[in-house]
């Protein structure tokens, strides 16, 4: 049977056991993964899974059952288990399958170059990335590199007609490395991603890790000053990638989100532009329809400085008297849609790397943020996290710095954007951003 | 009766072994689980899954070789052992036989959370929405979840190992938004949480469930009066329970053998050393009864144990799983742990605690001039190479001439493990452990954080005070 099969076989499942409205989701994947250290393979690593999620409605209300069992016996449990734990919701008005379904081809998701890589030839890769960053003078120690991919295809099914499928390719590589001993010691990272390993650069990614790690040697804990800050495409990824979060509009609908009831307000100096793109060929967030079977789309969030609207799936869009924007992700199918982002796009503005820090003038430059999802309070916005970097003086770039704290709010950060840079790249560290680097006006760094 | 029948067990191992190495390790698994949320008084997303599945792992070396497969059937297992075999490249070796399988001393359920009818669940969810909305008018949002999970495992490894476990976890959680109508700088909105949970069945909610609720909705409310943290160098006085998470992230990751054996943890080289006051005991402890983080076995088959890593300020052991057990010459101290069957085991924490001093909370409180009081963290980040960690209070108070006054939103902790530990200046005796999930090499499991009040003579607080 096909995945269309067996998610078709799912909504029977379903419907013979009640439900009114019902939805099968199936995936199957083959990934690999391989970690090197001190020039030698440590892990190698070879999985494949198969599964299916079922979704059940029954007037209103809705359960979800998953499970790995895909014969005939197994499905139809799976089927009865949906219908029943959805017996035990509370209705509600606005859930269902999406009003309209539908499939946006997205080229060059799954590459036919994946076949002709041996597990040799990663493992050589992952030792290339190891070998580009031990060889830069002053790196300690590589702590890892590790080379992944995924070769993965779901399909989709519904009680309404619907079904669809999809394939994808996805390499990754990424390196650790270390700078100085003891207590100087400071880390770095490089990666890079891919629909292919051809496509990885291992001598980049390993420099990339060394050079960041190396920038950072001999940091100290600067004093507490206000003043202009640098964000790299690393950090302004990851606040992008929150405040990506905080415009779902189930975060909006339950109160829990600093943009709530903000449509059309100014929430950013107008240069700045955040877009959701479900539909951009090099985004390891994209696919030709959501978890649900909305066609994928581009959403601009952030316009003109604007708040242009929020990521929607078709409950959250009922609810407002909305479209959905095709935003229901699936991590898997072991859980049911939710809403998310696909990729995120901050929009590149003109300035290079060492203009930024030009007009800087003397500030900060953030090379890394922690804690970010424990410091910042999503409703009312403000923030203070952990960050290292760089002092910048006179427009360049000063001593290395470490243990600060930079606290601000989001609106009152992204209205305070003074430039931005040119170089986009994608950084897949928490979900898909496509960052570039970002000149805040003034940010409280507390030190010593 | 096992799931996987220890003659076919035997066959899988062997063939994981035609082409060599060290360790061959069948890792048989069966996973149930049962999820429900309450959300603006609606009770939602109920979610039930079945999983079942094995892996395969071949140690030769310092290199791992590791494939899994959903379902149990032979052929599958079978072919995923032929395939981590391919990847070895040496002679055969032969498994030893198994030896008779050996239940794990497994963790009393009272009542098995999947007999209890799923009515009931929602019901007290309810209970903990009404409980948390009774704690004040300022309460606008509850949102309370509930999981109970059982996995069975059966590990069969070619030292002859044949072990096996069943374990039950049941977890209640909610969060609390309350709002408060500003005058001048608009409205004020803070949000406070509580767990409850552990390697227990239903019982665990027997008793007041609901008390959960009433704390979460309480420490909301707490802190529509907070004023802004304070920044700068001050002592800090660390909660119990929750406030482990400290001892967890600052120093528990770095204690972890792989970190250790890559020099990758400020504690590498440091065994034996002084790192903290006399005084000062730590352990991390997969035996405790009924706790969050324990269980029977490790995920290698290894007994979990109660090892002390610090003993009066000195450091004495790391924690190991087999294979870095092995590099150093010493035994597993059972904390091999993996998320699922789907992962390679690695060093874990399972419940990390300090053990309880002779102090109260409030002689601790009582030395401090000025200074912060952290009742909870929102989270935290550790990079274990350089100890350099970051937490964001969730619920915390200014300590002014020896007592609690102002409770503070938007403080941050900023430091450096072994810095923090030699800097803890007094225990109080009321030992807490809370539950938490730790994140690390993408792989989650629970883990127990908890701890006495402690006292720090001094970490920097970032706050957003002008």
């Amino acid at each position: 049977m096909t995945l269309e099969d067996l998610a078709q076989a799912g909504v029977e499942a379903a419907l013979a056991a009640g439900a009114s409205d019902a939805e099968g989701w199936c995936e199957e994947s083959v990934s690999r993964e391989i970690r090197v250290y001190n020039g030698a393979v440590e892990s190698l690593s070879d999985a494949g899974g198969r599964g299916i999620g079922i979704r059940a409605f029954l007037e209103g209300r809705s359960g979800y059952a998953y499970g790995t069992d895909l014969g005939e016996q197994g499905i139809r449990a799976l089927g009865a288990a949906a219908h029943a734990s959805a017996a035990i919701s509370d209705p509600d008005e606005h859930a269902g399958l999406p009003a309209e379904f539908g499939v946006t081809p997205v080229p060059g998701l799954e590459s036919a170059e994946m076949a002709e890589w041996t597990t040799e030839r990663k493992i050589e890769l992952a030792l290339a990335v190891e070998r580009a960053a031990r060889s830069r003078e002053g790196i300690s120690q590589v702590e890892q590199a590790v080379f992944s991919d995924e070769e993965s295809s779901a399909a989709i099914a519904n009680s309404r007609g619907f079904s669809a499928a999809y394939s994808a390719s996805q390499a990754w590589a990424y390196a650790s490395a270390f700078a100085g001993e003891g207590d100087d010691l400071m880390t770095g990272i490089g990666i890079d991603l891919g629909r292919h390993p051809g496509e990885l650069d291992p001598d980049a990614i390993g420099a990339e890790a060394a050079d960041r790690a190396l920038a950072l040697k001999g940091a100290r804990q600067p004093e507490s000053r206000r003043c202009p800050v640098v964000l790299d495409a690393f950090v302004a990824a990851s606040f992008a990638g929150f405040i990506g979060s905080m415009l779902s509009a189930d975060a909006v609908q339950r109160g829990r989100s600093l943009f709530a009831g903000r449509e059309g307000e100014v929430v950013a100096e107008p240069s700045f532009v955040l877009v959701d793109d479900g539909r951009d060929p090099g985004g390891p967030g994209s696919a030709p329809f959501d978890g649900e079977g909305s066609a994928t789309r581009r959403t601009p969030l952030i316009d003109g400085g604007r708040l242009a609207g929020y990521l929607y799936d078709a409950r959250t869009a009922r609810k407002d008297g909305r479209s959905s924007t095709a935003n229901a992700g699936r991590r898997s199918y072991r859980t049911p849609p939710a809403v998310g982002t696909t990729n995120l796009l901050i929009e590149p503005g003109g300035a290079t790397l060492d203009e930024l820090l030009a007009q800087a003038g003397d500030g900060l430059y953030v090379t890394d943020v922690a804690g970010l999802h424990s410091g910042v309070n999503p409703v009312s916005g403000t923030f203070s996290v952990g960050a290292t970097g760089r002092l910048i003086a006179g427009g360049e770039l000063g001593r290395p710095v470490r243990e600060i704290t930079i606290a601000s709010d989001l609106v009152g950060m992204l209205r305070a954007v003074a430039a931005i840079g040119s170089e986009s790249r994608w950084v897949p560290l928490a979900g898909s951003v496509k960052a570039v680097p970002l000149l805040i006006g003034e940010m409280a760094v507390s030190g010593s | 009766m096992t799931m996987v029948d220890p003659e076919l067990a035997a066959r899988v191992l062997e063939c994981a072994l035609e082409r060599g190495g060290d360790l061959g390790e069948l890792y048989v698994e069966d996973r149930r689980g049962f999820a429900l949320s309450l959300d603006d008084g609606k009770v939602e997303r109920p979610q039930a899954g079945t999983e079942r599945g094995a892996s395969v792992r071949v140690v030769r070396g310092d290199a791992s070789y590791f494939g899994h497969v959903d379902g149990l059937g032979e052929d599958g297992l079978l072919r995923v052992a032929a395939s981590v075999a391919q990847a070895v490249r040496s002679d055969v070796t032969a498994p030893r036989p198994l030896g008779p399988s050996r239940p794990a001393a497994g963790h009393p359920v009272a009542q098995r959370p999947e007999d209890v009818d799923a009515a009931s669940k929602a019901d007290l969810l309810r209970s903990c929405d009404d409980r948390a909305r009774a704690a004040g008018d300022e309460v606008i949002q509850v949102t309370v979840g509930y999981a109970e999970g059982r996995r069975r495992v059966e590990i069969y490894n070619s030292d002859g190992l044949a072990a096996s476990d069943d374990r039950t976890r049941t977890r209640l959680t909610t969060q609390v938004v309350a709002r408060r109508s500003g005058a001048g700088d608009g409205p004020r909105v803070e949000t406070g949480s509580d767990t409850r949970g552990g390697h227990a069945g239903f019982e665990l909610f027997a008793e007041d469930a609901e008390a959960v609720a009433e704390s979460a909705a309480r420490k909301a409310l707490t802190l529509l009066e907070a004023v802004d943290a304070p920044t700068g160098r001050l002592p800090v006085v660390v909660g119990n329970g929750f406030g482990g998470v400290l001892l967890h992230e600052a120093v528990g990751h770095g204690l972890e053998s792989d970190a250790v054996q890559k020099r990758a943890s400020v504690y590498a080289g440091r065994l034996g050393d002084q790192l903290a006051q006399p005084g000062v005991t730590a352990y991390d402890d997969g035996r405790r009864e009924g706790e969050w983080g324990s269980d029977g076995i490790d995920d290698e088959g290894t007994p979990t144990q109660r090892t002390t890593v610090i003993e009066d300020g000195r450091l004495v052991s790391y924690l190991y799983d087999l294979i870095r057990a092995r590099a150093d010459g010493v035994e597993s101290t059972g904390n091999g742990r993996r998320e699922s069957f789907r992962h390679l085991p690695m060093p874990r924490m399972t419940n990390t605690y300090f053990a309880p001093g002779e102090a109260t909370p409030e002689e601790l409180i009582a030395g401090v001039g000025r200074g912060l009081y952290a009742v909870s963290f929102g989270g935290g980040q550790v990079e274990p190479a350089t100890g350099d960690f970051v937490f964001g209070i969730s619920e915390g108070y200014l300590i002014e001439d020896g007592k609690v006054t102002a409770p503070v939103r938007g403080a941050t902790l900023v430091g450096n493990g072994i810095e923090a530990l030699a800097a803890v200046d007094g225990i109080a005796g009321d030992l807490h452990i809370a539950t938490g999930y730790c994140g690390k090499g993408g792989q989650q499991v629970p883990a127990g954080v908890g701890q006495p009040h402690v006292r720090i003579r001094e970490l920097t607080v970032g706050g957003t005070a002008q």
